[in-house]
């Protein structure tokens, strides 16, 4: 029995490397998406960067899993594996909300006004509380030498 | 022009800051966010009332000829479509 306690002590398992790292990179996916990629219309409408990130994380964390629990005379990482793949599998379902859940749960707008219809005028203050209307921006153009073509009206969420 | 809950002084930062030079409009009572119906309400910072993303383009006769309300906040009308939408103008 003393001899193989020792014999159990003495053998040094490998740190398991690829379970931390697979964790680690779910969340550099996850934060990367809404810090950098979220800037980029071509990385932002379809988070492929983040969607292939997350999928090599899981696939680290699976390599980790077997390491640990296949060859676990050589590996740590029984009782971390699991723990950090639900984590990182919990990253992946939050990610996966905030790209195709939250966003999209916007009003109808039904009452919108349509195409062809006259568009509402209205006055407001700008930048520099000045009053401004659709009806004088569509009759004078900020450059006021050419008449004016039309109007881009832009509503925004706003920095509050 | 671009209409926001935001006020002036909150406009004026960020055309500074931003570079741009058309008008910024605030809307703090949602008023023509309403008339539009583009109102999200309890969305913003706090529970406030916010527009939803919405972008129209508007002929010199004040006849609406393209809009745009997208159905993901993630992915708005990119500058391009506009110009193309401006040019049948």
């Amino acid at each position: 029995m003393p001899d193989d306690l020792a014999a159990n002590t003495s053998v040094k398992r490998t740190a398991n490397w690829p379970l931390w790292s697979g964790f680690l990179l779910s969340l550099v996916a996850f934060l990367s998406y809404f810090l950098i990629f979220a800037r980029f219309p071509v990385t932002r409408d379809v988070p492929w960067i983040n969607f292939l990130l997350l999928a090599l994380s899981l696939a680290l964390l699976f390599v980790g899993l077997r390491r640990a629990f296949g060859r676990s005379d050589g590996y740590r990482g029984k009782i971390a594996g699991p723990i950090l793949s639900v984590l990182s599998l919990a990253v992946v379902a939050f990610f996966c909300l905030s790209i195709f859940y939250f966003p999209r749960k916007l009003p109808a707008s039904s009452q919108s006004p349509r195409v062809g219809q006259k568009a509402p005028d209205f006055a407001l203050p700008d930048a520099h509380g000045d009053t401004v209307s659709l009806a004088a921006l569509l009759t004078t153009s900020p450059a006021a030498s050419q008449p004016t073509k039309g109007v881009v009206l832009v509503f925004y969420r706003g920095y509050w | 022009m671009a209409i926001s809950v935001d006020s002036p002084s909150e406009s004026e930062d960020l055309c500074r800051k931003a570079g741009y030079t058309f008008p910024f409009l605030s809307d703090p009572h949602t008023e023509v966010i309403r008339r539009y119906d583009l109102l999200h309400q309890g969305a913003g910072v706090n529970g406030h009332d916010v527009a939803r993303p919405a972008e129209f383009l508007i002929d010199s006769s004040g006849v609406i000829r393209w809009i745009n309300l997208t159905d993901d906040l993630r992915v708005r009308a990119r500058p391009e479509q506009i110009l193309q939408a401006a040019r049948s103008l």
